[in-house]
């Protein structure tokens, strides 16, 4: 299983056709307190760069982008009630959503974990 | 870009690690590491600490040193009755243009010391300062003289349950204060020499609590000591809006501005009675009086969306048959209320608390319902 990274901060794990997208701790970290999370309906047909979820603080929402293409599979529920889960393991628990992914090559424009911490570095 | 200014507590923010960010041409802090709910929760809890310096203080100095003659000239550019205040009494208030559209709001407090009993104090929003003086320079008479302070004055905020247990050690004599009254006195607390200080108990958070208003050099001093307390976190401006409209307190330039009248914004509790006439002799006040006789303007109410999903300023509010009804002003997540939270103008026949409504947001009708103001009780200390 790969991990992939986006410069707005999403992470796409790959395991097969299938990807489950969340956002990363540096990401989290900078959004403060979840406290509501909109994720897409099932069976959305996303383009790389489209809106995929909402997440807000208690500042203000920010938006998720798919990082790749493709159909929505499944949610995490667990969202809806206990946002705060992107808080706690956002690397984990707290993903968003699976997608199918439509064409593999758009994983080659995404970054590695390794260029993602530099990425963070830098910023 | 013209640089930030900043407060004088400016590098201590930065040492707490706070987040800073541009606000009124300011470099304030919005978050410290405990983030925007724990302090939110901990202010309602404890107490909180807030550098609201950015906000303008401003005398006003009558000559001859007759109270009457700064009140009235006052009275002629806010709605509120002026010449009544005792010394150590504040109110709150609103600057009006000549078409009854606010200009600013801001608290007055008639000074309670000896020998300045005379005097007004003023504190306006950091955002309308500048056009405020300008605004009193142009309409106050010779006789009356508007000094500004912000080269000299910080002022910080204590708010939460704990303020008056942590601030009596510092001067037993503000356990005494009530809500809206002010006194001029020294704290000295765990301080080596002591801190000379405006302390008034009134806040911006709906929780009971202090402004205190001390000179720039002492404030680094007594933020040290107040924030050696257990009870007692900074707590950044994030919080601070958060706290505000759980308490359903109106933020200038997002739920009054010069579009509304301080009765649509349903300030008409701050208006004393006699002062509610076309003739009362203040910039704006027909409009004010013809806003009281026409039962049909809209109406600033609270908001409360079903559901988790907050609905943020802009929101369009709409009837259960999708018209247009209205717009929110101030919304978010309330900490304290543990849900989405809002503010926002309604027509008239839409105010009455739990008329249902629906939000468009992201394109998607979520139910609301009308609330009453507040979310969150106000704890104001009113006297034992």
């Amino acid at each position: 299983m790969s991990t992939y990274f986006t410069e707005d901060h999403e992470w796409i794990k790959v395991d097969g056709e299938i990807g489950t997208v969340g956002i990363s701790a540096y990401a989290a970290n900078a959004l403060g307190d979840v406290v509501f999370v909109e994720l897409p309906d099932i069976g959305a047909e996303l383009d790389k760069g489209d809106e995929a979820a909402v997440v807000e603080s208690v500042k203000a929402a920010s938006e998720v982008y798919a990082p790749i293409g493709g159909e929505v599979t499944a949610v995490n529920e667990v969202l809806e009630d206990a946002p705060e889960t992107v808080n706690a393991t956002p690397d984990g628990d707290g993903w968003f959503l699976k997608i199918k992914i439509a064409d593999a090559d758009e994983l080659s424009s995404l970054m590695d974990e390794a260029k993602y911490k530099e990425y963070c570095d830098g910023l | 870009m013209t640089e930030l200014k900043q407060t004088a507590l400016h590098a201590r923010h930065v040492a707490l690690g706070a987040k800073m960010v541009p606000f009124a041409g300011y470099d304030m802090p919005v978050q410290y590491p405990l983030g925007v709910l724990k302090e939110h929760l901990h202010t309602r809890e404890k107490a909180g600490l807030f550098d609201v310096s950015h906000m303008g203080q401003v005398f006003l100095m009558p000559s001859g040193k007759n109270f009457a003659t700064a009140a009235k000239a006052l009275e002629t550019l806010v709605p509120a009755d002026i010449q009544s205040l005792e010394p150590g009494q504040q109110r709150y208030s609103q600057f009006l243009n000549a078409n009854g559209g606010i200009l600013d709001d801001l608290m007055i407090s008639r000074l309670g010391m000896k020998g300045y009993e005379h005097v007004l104090y003023l504190v306006v929003n950091a955002g309308c300062k500048v056009a405020d003086y300008a605004h009193l320079e142009a309409h106050m008479p010779e006789t009356v003289s508007v000094m500004v302070k912000d080269e000299t004055l910080s002022l910080i905020a204590l708010q939460g349950p704990s303020a008056a247990k942590v601030l009596t050690a510092f001067n037993s004599a503000v356990g005494d204060l009530v809500f809206m009254t002010h006194t001029d006195l020294e704290l000295t607390g765990s301080m080596e020499t002591p801190v000379w200080a405006h302390v008034s108990r009134s806040g911006y958070t709906g929780e009971d609590g202090y402004e205190i208003s001390v000179k720039h050099e002492d404030v680094g001093r007594l933020v040290d000591a107040l924030l050696a307390h257990d009870d007692v976190e900074a707590i950044g401006l994030g919080a601070r809006d958060s706290l505000r409209l759980e308490a359903g307190l109106c933020l200038y330039g997002h739920d009054i501005d010069t579009s509304v009248s301080p009765i649509e914004a349903g300030l008409f509790w701050s208006i004393q009675k006699h002062r509610r006439n076309a003739d009362a002799g203040y910039l704006g006040a027909a409009r004010v009086a013809a806003d009281i006789a026409d039962k049909s303007t809209k109406r600033l109410v609270g908001i409360k969306p079903e559901g988790r999903a907050p609905a943020r300023e802009h929101t369009e509010v709409q009837d259960l048959d999708g018209n247009r009804i209205g717009e929110i002003t101030s919304g978010g997540f309330g900490p304290t209320a543990g849900g989405p939270v809002a503010m926002g103008y309604v027509a008239r026949k839409f105010t009455k608390a739990g008329t249902d409504v629906q939000l468009i947001v992201r394109g998607k009708a979520r139910l609301a319902k009308i609330a009453k103001l507040p979310f969150a009780p106000h704890n104001y200390y009113r006297g034992a």
